[in-house]
């Protein structure tokens, strides 16, 4: 076998290995250098030959069709791979630091803490998914980070690439997964559900949150199969501190059937941001987990789950978008704020799995930062947010995918844009100011907003009584 | 190396004029024509006549069956393909029907096998349609690429170490790696008579140096081709299956 004889000193088509960066029972990883490459490199060699799984000659040969595909920052940069014919390698970017699982010894850890990770792999997740990419395997060891923040999310041996042969699923009849994690669906052979790796973030969210994993670590398909009918100990019975919200995150993530978990990665990150806009249902009140004789009745009478065809899956992706409505309510006229609703009305219906994001700048002068109460007492915030709730009370959605933000800021546009990308926003819809007087003397701002977005912008006007 | 592969041309002027055109625009280097250029369709003179210049300029194209019924009626055409050969035979000149009868049923080139129908009997034209028929076609045939037409379908087979034959239907334009470990059988779509549901011609493009196969499918004046079949008076099923691409 080829790979034994790699050690410290040997070189590979331009690498020269350094050193052994970890032993795996499906590869092995080496830190390598190269001329040509002035950042860290990791080269992973697979275990093949012996007695070695067929699974990890699958498993790397999907990792050799979907890395070199990946782009941006949540991903380790591709760098080379070499054929079976002499020697099979994968290089990519060594990233700095410890995954995740060297965290599993300090757990539970707090609630914003939780948060905080949760948000970022799901951003990560996001990225991820808007690659055509499932990742299938997401767990504590898989995630790592930059120094900058992002997570990255490593190993696509299990992936699967929507626009790609699937080796994985026609070589190996028993669903192959990581099995404290692995969502129901992928438990019964489905392996192009993104929602997928929301439930296993649910399970990495739940497990960091109380120090405890809610399935447990089965092994064998019956104890797989369990998590489709048994439900697991809601976190605030195992941590009273934990909040309400967090519980209704990690439990909506954690839904057997993928249809009632977040529609799509970017709208978790958004929750995780700020739990403060979480919309609470029965999942938030839940204090123990559900009487032995309902489960049975899951069991042996289970209710229908959403088992997503390949071509389903692809036709999802980019069917639940954050929209933003950046709305101005002290200048608009009814007629244009009406114009809006409208608008949106129309995306609501189109796509039901819409998270729609209403939008409103309060607008503060540089100088005077103290005009938080006006001259009746009444709080200006509260007062925005009660107009804001106001206008959008007439669009029809369903109760959770509204939600209503209000920023103090000097400039609108900046403030639209920034809240743009943060929250990964998939469409900005906005109204065009009335008055060209004021858009002379003011600029533009949906005009400003256009040009700049990370996203599409739909500027809404109304047209002109006069025909003008 | 940049090489088209095109199928099933079934004397489509209009299909196979858009497909070369925008093969000529992703700068190809080489043409293969996987058989079945005549057969169903109104311009079968042009479109032999398209294939012997191609020929000459160093393209590589081998027989389908309805190439080889124009001089070899088959009996297990149906009964439109019939009508339509008997059509077609009648519209050839003695030296187009000869440069059909000419070609060859495969062409093995470097590490690439050409066929309309599979390895495992060319002359009598299996549908690769499922994977047991793939097994079968990787059995007799050690090439690490081949490429066939006749199903009208796209689709990609491969055959890996663990001896066990995978399928996949292309979704998208994506360029799929073509593992150097793995054979692979790529099915390629027809260019002039679609079944996969979408009107647009299909044909691939291989580039031999990142070793990917690429999916593609151009949209052509389908109208226009439906309005030749019909005042030809060929059967008019041939002119309305192509708007719908079944």
């Amino acid at each position: 076998m080829p790979s034994a004889t790699l050690q410290p000193g040997s070189r590979i088509d331009g690498f020269t290995i350094v050193e052994v960066a970890h032993r795996g029972g499906m590869a092995k990883l080496f830190s390598v250098s190269h001329p040509d490459y002035d950042f860290p490199l990791l080269m992973k060699v697979p275990a093949v030959g012996g007695g070695a799984d067929p699974a990890t000659i699958v498993g790397f040969e999907m990792e050799q069709m979907i890395l070199p595909r990946l782009s941006g920052s949540h991903v380790p940069r591709f760098v080379a791979s070499g054929d079976f014919d002499q020697q099979p390698y994968i290089v990519f970017e060594r990233l700095p630091g410890q995954s995740l699982y060297h965290r599993l010894e300090m757990l539970p850890l707090g609630q914003a803490e939780v948060a905080d990770l949760g948000a970022r792999i799901a951003t990560a997740l996001a990225d991820l998914h808007r690659q055509d990419v499932v990742h299938l395997d997401i767990k504590p060891s898989n995630v790592m980070f930059r120094e900058t923040g992002e997570a990255v999310l490593v190993d696509y041996g299990l992936a699967r690439h929507l626009h790609l042969p699937d080796l994985m699923d026609e070589e190996f009849r028993l669903p192959y997964g990581t099995a404290p994690y692995m969502a129901p669906e992928q438990i019964l052979g489905v392996r192009s559900d993104c929602r997928s790796d929301i439930f296993a973030l649910g399970v990495l969210m739940y497990f960091f949150a109380t120090g405890t994993r809610p399935f447990g670590d089965p092994q064998g398909m019956k104890g797989l199969k369990k998590r489709l009918w048994r439900d697991p100990a809601p976190p605030r019975a195992l941590r009273p501190e934990i909040s309400k919200p967090l519980q209704e995150v990690i439990l909506r993530c954690l839904e057997v059937n993928p249809a009632r978990r977040y529609p799509a990665a970017a709208q978790l990150a958004m929750d995780l941001k700020d739990l403060s806009k979480v919309a609470l249902t029965a999942r938030a009140e839940k204090i123990r987990r559900d009487g032995l004789a309902e489960a049975l009745k899951r069991r042996f009478n289970p209710d229908p789950i959403e088992l997503l065809k390949e071509k389903t899956a692809r036709e999802a992706q980019g069917k639940a978008p954050i929209v933003m409505a950046a709305i101005d309510l002290t200048d608009s006229s009814v007629d244009l704020a009406e114009e809006l609703r409208l608008t949106l009305q129309r995306i609501l219906d189109n796509t039901p799995n819409a998270r729609i994001a209403c939008f409103n700048v309060l607008k503060i002068n540089r100088i005077a930062l103290d005009k938080e109460v006006d001259e009746t007492g009444t709080n200006l915030h509260v007062a925005r947010l009660v107009q804001l709730k106001h206008w959008a009370e007439p669009l029809r959605s369903p109760e959770s995918t509204i939600t209503h933000h209000v920023i103090e800021a000097v400039s609108p546009a900046d403030a639209i844009l920034e809240f743009a990308r943060q929250n990964l926003v998939d469409h900005i819809v906005m109204g065009a100011r009335a008055h060209s007087t004021i858009r002379t003397l003011l600029g533009s701002v949906s005009g400003a907003v256009a040009t700049h977005a990370p996203c599409t912008v739909t500027v809404v006007r109304r047209r002109s009584k006069r025909g003008g | 190396m940049k090489i088209a592969i095109l199928s099933d041309v079934h004397a489509n002027r209009e299909a196979f004029q858009a497909v070369l055109a925008d093969c000529r625009s992703r700068g190809v280097d080489r043409f293969v024509i996987l058989g079945d250029i005549v057969g169903y369709g109104p311009d079968p003179g042009w479109c032999v006549d398209k294939a012997t210049e191609l020929a000459e300029a160093g393209a590589v194209i081998v027989r389908g069956n309805h190439d080889q019924a124009v001089a070899t009626p088959s009996s297990s055409m149906s009964s439109t393909a019939r009508t339509a050969i008997d059509w077609t035979r009648d519209a050839l000149s003695p030296a187009q029907k000869l440069f059909l009868a000419k070609l060859p049923l495969s062409v093995t080139e470097d590490d690439r096998f050409y066929v309309h129908s599979d390895a495992s009997a060319p002359s009598r034209f299996h549908y690769v349609s499922n994977a047991e028929a793939a097994a079968l076609h990787f059995s007799r045939c050690g090439a690490r690429l081949s490429f066939c037409g006749h199903v009208h379908r796209p689709a990609l087979y491969s055959f890996g170490a663990g001896g066990k034959v995978t399928s996949f239907a292309p979704s998208s334009t994506v360029p799929i790696p073509l593992l150097m470990q793995r054979r692979w059988l790529a099915v390629i779509g027809s260019v002039g008579q679609p079944r996969d549901g979408d009107p647009a011609a299909g044909f691939a493009i291989l580039d031999t140096d990142s070793g990917e196969l690429c999916f593609l499918k151009v949209p052509y004046d389908v109208e226009e081709t439906a309005a030749k079949i019909r005042a030809a008076g060929l059967p008019d099923s041939l002119a309305s299956r192509l708007s719908k691409g079944t």
